[in-house]
């Protein structure tokens, strides 16, 4: 077996999809890659549905996506189970690291015993990848760690089956094969993965989504100070915030990932157009932060007249504009 | 974003990891950096720590007052809502509802209780003899 190789990164997912594909054999993938050629970048604000009671954002595909389209466009194919039964999820994954495998794993941090109090909500869409066990221990890793970490039996069986929306069911996927990827064939999976995310973030019907759906948030931020009160629209905005930047965002909702993502895609195909586009996801990254700065504003009490939040809405309006005019240009590019 | 201007505020993520951003170089090329978090959205996750506080305290004074049921401070205390605690359980949203009121809960048997308590990671004593 060889040995295993943590790999840290800004995203769950990616770092897991990296982790699993290197230890396979597939040496050029990277964060970047794995996060462009999986159309990771995305937006959008679910209608009438709210998390820990705000509005359910996410600037990302929906979790499960990325690994799954990566391993898809390379044609590598991988095991996926998910268990009725604790005992047996667990026995597989121990008979399965006997084995020498190593496994993703996806998880809720509500009982994920290394994480701080602070981070655990009921979430579980996190994602990690689990190489050993010692005795009762785990070993582990999860991407968004500096090193590898332990965990008990107890704490596996719960954080594997916790409850909730994306309830995990013991969820684990693993590569069934050795990957050896050429580089004509990264570059075929660079264009799938531009053209398939210049799909989500400007043709998706409903308004909700994509570039769009950044305009419908920006349309609600007009109407909560009214509807919800001070108290209330400010934790919403305190959401968007901390869906934009928490710990998996690489900053700026994604948007500097993408932007690396389009700069390591500009050197290997060839295509100087993606540079131009790079800078603007950058530039787009930078405004999300600034609105985050303009909503700490509010959240922290300093400011709270209707005009901030419209000051607020406005930037979204700007970002959304802007990523646009970026997803346009990449749809415009002749790849032959 | 420029590597020096990633951000390296205090954090709740001190003594545990520091986390990965994407930036450009001094030759204004991406690369990884390390960030020990961001003021502003330390900021975010701690009111909506402030929140869960005053939901907690809220809930509680509410069972003190008998207008609602042990179950509703728990369930706020394990940061749960109606949804999350119906399938950590197996008990209907709609059923969940009425036992958060004090007149149902009192009627609740010891095979309910057992499932709230196993949720909370608590004790049916703690359920029925709520201090």
């Amino acid at each position: 077996m060889k040995e295993f190789k943590h790999y840290q990164a800004a995203h769950c997912e990616n770092g897991v999809t990296v982790g699993l594909l290197q230890q396979a054999g597939m040496h050029q993938i990277t964060e970047p890659l794995a996060f462009g050629i999986g159309s990771g970048l995305f937006y959008i604000q679910i209608p009438f549905l709210t998390l820990q009671s705000g509005p359910a954002i996410s600037f990302r595909s929906i979790p499960g996506s990325i690994f799954k389209r990566t391993c898809k466009t390379f044609d590598v194919k991988l095991q996926s189970n998910r268990y009725r039964s604790e005992d047996k999820a667990i026995q597989e994954m121990d008979e399965l690291l006997r084995q020498g495998k190593s496994i993703g794993c996806q998880v809720g941090v509500y009982n994920l015993s290394y994480y701080p109090k602070e981070y655990r909500f009921h979430f579980n869409a996190h994602n990690m990848i689990v190489f050993g066990k010692n005795g009762d221990m785990y070993e582990v890793s999860d991407p968004i760690m500096e090193e590898t970490t332990l965990l008990s039996e107890e704490d596996m069986r719960k954080v594997r089956f916790a409850k909730g929306v994306f309830a995990p069911r013991g969820h684990i996927y693993y590569p069934k094969q050795e990957i050896h990827v050429t580089d004509e064939q990264i570059k075929i999976a660079i264009q799938k993965g531009i053209k398939r995310n210049c799909r989500d973030m400007l043709r998706i019907p409903g308004g909700v989504a994509g570039v769009a759906g950044i305009n419908f948030t920006a349309r609600n931020i007009r109407k909560w100070k009214d509807k919800y009160g001070d108290r209330k629209a400010a934790l919403h905005l305190g959401q968007i915030v901390r869906m934009q930047e928490e710990i998996g965002t690489g900053g700026g909702g994604f948007r500097y990932l993408y932007a690396a993502f389009l700069e390591e895609a500009a050197a290997i195909t060839g295509k100087d157009e993606l540079l131009i586009v790079s800078e603007k996801m950058t530039q787009a990254g930078d405004m999300w932060r600034n609105s985050a700065v303009q909503m700490a504003g509010i959240y922290k009490g300093r400011l709270r007249a209707q005009a901030d939040y419209n000051v607020s809405a406005d930037m979204l309006n700007a970002v959304s504009a802007l990523e646009k005019e970026a997803f346009q240009q990449l749809d415009k590019i002749k790849w032959k | 974003m420029k590597k020096s201007e990633i951000p390296q505020d205090d954090s709740p993520l001190r003594g545990w990891t520091r986390e990965v951003c994407y930036a450009k170089n001094e030759d204004g090329k991406y690369e990884s950096g390390l960030s020990t978090g961001w003021s502003i959205k330390a900021d975010a996750l701690e009111e909506a720590w402030v929140e869960v506080d005053r939901r907690i305290e809220e809930a509680l004074q509410l069972v003190r007052s008998n207008q609602a049921s042990p179950i509703l401070y728990f369930m706020e205390k394990s940061l749960m809502d109606e949804g999350v605690l119906s399938h950590y359980t197996g008990i209907w949203k709609w059923r969940i509802k009425r036992h958060l009121k004090p007149t149902h809960f009192a009627k609740l048997n010891d095979k309910l209780l057992q499932k709230y308590a196993k949720a909370f990671e608590i004790t049916i004593d703690q359920l029925k003899n709520f201090k």
